[in-house]
């Protein structure tokens, strides 16, 4: 398993545009994708999971991935989120 | 055959099979099940047929709408490949044995229910998305037709009850060559919506969903307010004939499109345009507009789950600004929400009176949060174009006073953070309510501008609810009381060097033209598709001699007195 840590810059914290796109990033992996937040994990691939936890901007949330690609997941969800000016 | 008569309330014909716009029945029966395979197989075809569906609706809206619109289908596709909301039904369909529409309409109310409870308007909107996924879904299951006027690939007629401007919205010109409804009337939102994308619309018919079946044949006749269902060969032919002889009419009136509008005498009046988006600009455009004279800002707050943010608005009003250009004027209504038109979101409670009610300026005046957002989203956006702004249902100075103040107000502090305001933005009033006509004089001294809203003036002089058709007769335009108010607002407009502009449908009205033409009105807003036969009316007229009918006309006793005068006068039939 592999794991990152980010920060939510967005002003808006992590809303709804942005996260179909970490959801549809997230989607094109094997390895289950979670992210935590504030001691809930949800499954990246969920739009209505992501949607639910309301992270606020200034945020820390963790991004886990497990499975054969692993890597290739959680970095391209750490750059889908540099690319959506979500966090860093 | 049959024939139905209805109001014409956007010109020209269709011929065309009917579509039927009706919601669905998804009522269904909790069943116990045999096979949970197979049952999970059919609600996986629903998924991938619904799936393949709002692919075509996205790739459309995409193309009619642009991107941040076909953002909404991207979200719902997103939901059908939820794993958090697909799974739990599969599993519930094999753990409990019951059908697939039972596993879905309860596993999806649970997080509807979940999501309308969250304390965030991001999360609530998410609860209506499902709603409407779910709906599609459960259509398929039923085998129910689900109707998607975004999805229609030949040419129709639309028939429906009624038609919200989001059913509008989602019309494709291409293929949706008219439509007919049972209730509404001229001035309705679906009257408004066809005339601004150009097709032709009987309303008010009260019968047409009951008499027409899916794929009968079916003439509009939006001219005349005709519909005829099935009809012979003969009729056919005779309407193809009535069809080219309007688009040769229209192609004349073309000629005219960058003609600027003068009198037989040389006297110039103003014909724009009555806008309800930023997309009904290009109408503007294409049907030779001076100008905008009415921006209905009402649509950007409906259809929607929550107020429309600064930055929303501003996009939008700076759109239409960019779009006209630095000398086209752009008369903005700041917003006319209570009455016949509610917002869910701000949970207003029932009047018994909603036209005589909580409205327009009386609401923003109190929820001055909402208007404020509004003025600084205007004022920002002012710096792009000819920008006027005026305040719906006035009905006293003290409200116009206060109404400016916070103009004024969020304009300083526009400046004082440093934010470029337009110095000469015109600020003037509508003048719908009769209290105002009457003492206009007073109002004159301090608006920029006069609007005459008679649709609404009419109602309330005439003390008739437009929406009851038991007293439509009292509609009266051209009343010599509501003519004598008009003539009030005119006279005193331009006593202190002020303009009178009219938004109503009557600026558009053969009838009316003459007369208001003669009373000396400055500025004519209408539909855009009613701008060149208006102005083809007045370049034949004369200002001079129809201002020499005013006091006669102003002395007659009726309405039909006057219709019957303009029509000698004038040589109409």
């Amino acid at each position: 398993m592999v794991e990152q840590t980010m920060t939510i810059t967005s002003e808006d914290g992590v809303h709804a545009r942005p996260a179909t796109v970490l959801v549809q990033t997230a989607g094109q992996y094997k390895a289950d994708v979670n992210l935590e937040y504030n001691g809930k994990s949800v499954n990246l691939k969920s739009i209505m999971g992501i949607m639910s936890l309301g992270i606020p901007s200034g945020a820390e949330v963790k991004i886990k991935a497990e499975g054969s690609d692993e890597e290739d997941a959680l970095n391209a969800v750490a750059e889908s989120m540099k690319k959506e000016n979500l966090g860093e | 055959m049959s024939h139905i008569k209805g109001i014409g309330a956007s010109s020209g014909i269709a011929i065309a099979k009917a579509y039927r716009m009706e919601a669905p029945d998804l009522s269904y029966d909790k069943k116990d099940i045999d096979s949970p395979d197979q049952e999970v197989q059919r609600f996986q075809d629903a998924i991938e047929t619904s799936k393949g569906e709002l692919e075509k609706i996205k790739d459309h809206a995409l193309k009619t709408l642009g991107e941040e619109k076909a953002e909404i289908f991207s979200a719902h596709l997103l939901v059908l490949s939820d794993p958090e909301l697909l799974q739990p039904i599969q599993d519930k369909i094999k753990s409990e044995n019951v059908n697939a529409e039972a596993a879905l309409d309860e596993t999806a109310n649970m997080f509807i229910d979940l999501f309308k409870n969250m304390d965030n308007e991001y999360m609530r909107e998410r609860a209506a998305d499902i709603q409407d996924v779910t709906k599609r879904v459960m259509a398929h299951l039923l085998n129910v037709t689900f109707p998607d006027p975004a999805l229609i690939d030949e040419k129709v007629v639309i028939v429906a009850e009624d038609l919200t401007p989001s059913d509008t919205a989602q019309l494709n010109k291409e293929f949706v060559q008219g439509f007919t409804t049972d209730i509404g009337g001229r001035t309705s939102h679906s009257a408004i919506m066809a005339r601004s994308l150009e097709i032709p619309a009987v309303v008010g018919t009260k019968e047409v969903t009951e008499t027409i079946n899916q794929n009968d044949m079916v003439i509009v006749d939006g001219i005349d307010g005709d519909v005829i269902v099935n009809p012979s060969d003969e009729q056919i032919e005779e309407y193809k004939q009535k069809q080219a002889d309007f688009e040769k009419q229209k192609q004349e009136w073309a000629k005219l499109k960058d003609e600027s509008t003068k009198t037989a005498d040389g006297q110039h009046v103003e014909l724009v345009a009555n806008i309800g988006t930023p997309d009904d600009v290009d109408g503007v455009h294409g049907n030779g507009g001076e100008g905008v004279g009415l921006y209905r800002t009402e649509f950007l707050y409906m259809g929607k789950s929550q107020l429309p943010t600064e930055e929303e608005q501003y996009e939008a009003y700076k759109a239409v600004l960019e779009s006209m250009g630095s000398d086209k004027p752009v008369v903005v209504r700041t917003l006319d929400i209570g009455g016949d038109k509610e917002l869910e979101y701000l949970d207003l409670p029932e009047e018994m009176n909603p036209f005589l009610g909580y409205r327009a300026i009386r609401l923003c005046l109190e929820r001055d949060d909402i208007f404020r957002t509004q003025l600084r989203a205007l004022l920002r956006a002012s710096v792009y174009g000819n920008l006027k702004i005026m305040f719906p249902m006035i009905a006293t100075l003290g409200e116009f006073r206060q109404a400016k103040a916070l103009l004024e107000e969020e304009k300083a502090n526009l400046k004082s953070e440093g934010t470029e305001v337009s110095d000469s933005i015109e600020v003037g009033m509508m003048v719908e309510i009769p209290a105002t006509a009457v003492i206009a004089k007073q109002f004159a001294k301090e608006v920029d501008f006069f609007s005459i809203g008679t649709n609404d003036l009419i109602q309330y002089t005439m003390a008739a609810d437009r929406m009851n058709e038991r007293v439509s007769y009292l509609y009266q335009p051209y009343n010599p009381a509501i003519l004598n108010l008009i003539n009030n607002v005119i006279e005193a407009a331009h006593a202190e060097g002020k303009w009178a502009g009219m938004c109503g449908e009557m600026a558009g009205d053969e009838i009316a033209i003459p007369i208001l033409l003669g009373l000396g009105l400055d500025e004519f807003s209408m539909s855009a598709t009613s701008i060149l036969p208006a102005r083809t009316q007045i370049l034949s007229l004369s200002k001079e001699e129809m201002a020499s009918y005013k006091d006669e006309i102003l002395s007659k006793d009726t309405s039909e007195e006057v219709v019957e005068f303009v029509k000698e006068k004038t040589g109409q039939k």
